[in-house]
């Protein structure tokens, strides 16, 4: 017995409204967070990650109004990642019942800010979002870069690099996305994955790409992940999270069931 | 039935919201939660709650910045009282966080940072749903079954002096004690707070224990 591998439901979230279609079939309201995160509770999600896509002040001020309905009957790990900029901005959300936060650009632009939030509100709070591209050409040593603006700009920071940094600054964890995957529904970037892994001490979850359960496993076995976040694949009622652990359980990974 | 007055202690350091919200969530209609800032409230008060979050050393200054020490000690001597991570590893005689700091003397023990080999791959924080294997009856283990999960994030862990405090076990790379009791107090690392329905149903427990 020991300590569990993790499976994170992702929902994007704007003005306070899960978006990017959430399609169980037996929910009223699939843009409700209450509603959504329940199911996933229900199902047995380890954590549940907002990804705040919202753009305006107001609708700042919704998620955060969210994040406290969430976390008055939800009662597992909730990270909130999108516009963290700011200690204020952290404070607001675990104020509001948030657990973790994600902090990605911010980190990139002012990496003292991730030694500032963690000083302040201690390392198991901060998870610091990477995405990352593969930059090296076939056949060449791999090596991969940190992108902003959706995988757009590349910053020509190494990854690798990158999440040692944010380790030492006191970063709780690492939620590292790859940019060549996310979406394609090919399965992570193991290599990436655990070559991130291997060079820290910190939990890495794995993140971009998952399309079927065995990517899900091959996450935690090939990639040396201690967490796995997905979306689609649990939004659109193709697979429950608990169908996921027994999958992952039979390669022989430990599970909360 | 009786009012029961349970506070949750605010001292600035904690996960407080999370820790109210689950204990009203399984609250009985006669049991009124509090988050108090204020010692006279938790003197008054029925039961305590005692959370934490963040490093030994400010939590042992917000303590004191508070005033809390003293009637912390106090309540921890006589009430049903329940301590949640960072509110058990003060309640211990000194940790070995931030080079070293004294601590509330609550329970004598020290407080011990996780040490593996360079190439381990158990990964510090301990960070995730771990087991706590229940070491010895207690009141507030009802319902919850051997070897439940719990979420855990700590960094360090426990040594109590007297073995017979441990109440319950948990491994991750060495098994350390995870649980205490003692009289009227109980203390757990994982949190019950985020622990689901195992977390809710200490928390029903706590909330009609009597602290015998």
């Amino acid at each position: 017995m020991s300590l569990a591998k993790r499976i994170i439901p992702c929902l994007d979230v704007d003005n306070g409204r899960v978006v990017k279609g959430v399609q169980f079939v037996d929910i009223r309201d699939a843009g409700n967070p209450v509603e959504v995160a329940k199911r996933y509770d229900e199902q047995g999600a380890d954590e549940i990650t907002f990804l705040d896509i919202t753009a305006t002040a107001h609708g700042r001020a919704t998620t955060v109004q969210m994040v406290e309905e969430v976390a008055s009957q939800v009662f597992i790990p909730l990270t909130v990642g999108g516009g963290i900029r700011c200690v204020e901005d952290i404070r607001t959300m675990l104020n509001a019942g948030a657990d973790k936060v994600a902090i990605n650009s911010a980190a990139i632009f002012n990496p003292a800010f991730v030694k500032e939030a963690s000083d302040t509100f201690g390392s198991q709070c901060i998870v610091v979002a990477i995405d990352a591209k593969k930059v090296s050409a076939e056949g060449e040593e791999n090596k991969w870069e940190i992108f902003t603006h959706g995988g757009r700009k590349a910053t020509g920071i190494d990854a690798v690099d990158w999440a040692k940094r944010m380790e030492c600054l006191g970063a709780g964890e690492i939620l590292l996305t790859s940019m060549d995957r996310d979406g394609t529904k090919i399965g992570f970037d193991l290599e990436l994955t655990r070559t991130i892994a291997d060079s820290i001490r910190i939990p890495v979850i794995a993140s971009g790409g998952v399309g079927e359960l065995e990517h899900l496993a091959k996450g935690i076995t090939e990639g040396h992940a201690e967490a796995v976040l997905a979306a689609s694949i649990f939004h659109f009622g193709q697979h429950t999270v608990e169908e996921a652990k027994l999958a992952m359980q039979t390669q022989g990974i430990e599970v909360r069931l | 039935m009786d009012q029961k007055l349970v506070a949750v202690i605010d001292y600035g350091m904690g996960n407080l919201r999370s820790v109210a919200k689950a204990a009203e969530h399984v609250a009985p209609d006669n049991v009124r939660i509090v988050v108090t800032s204020n010692p006279d409230e938790v003197a008054s008060a029925d039961a305590i709650i005692f959370p934490g979050q963040g490093a030994a050393k400010a939590c042992m200054q917000a303590l004191h910045d508070t005033g809390m020490i003293h009637p912390i000690q106090q309540a921890a001597q006589e009430k049903p009282f329940l301590g949640i991570c960072m509110g058990l590893q003060v309640l211990m005689s000194h940790s070995d966080e931030n080079q070293g700091i004294d601590c509330l003397n609550v329970i004598p023990g020290n407080v011990k940072h996780f040490e593996f080999e360079e190439n381990s791959p158990l990964k510090i924080p301990h960070m995730g749903w771990n087991q706590i294997h229940q070491e010895q009856d207690h009141a507030l283990w009802q319902n919850i079954p051997q070897d439940s999960r719990f979420y855990f994030v700590h960094s360090y862990y426990i040594e109590p002096d007297n073995q017979a405090m441990i109440t319950g076990t948990t491994t991750h790379g060495i098994t350390f004690p995870s649980v205490l009791s003692h009289k009227n107090l109980f203390a757990i690392q994982a949190h019950p707070e985020k622990s689901a329905e195992h977390g809710l149903q200490l928390f029903k427990n706590f909330l009609t224990w009597n602290g015998h």
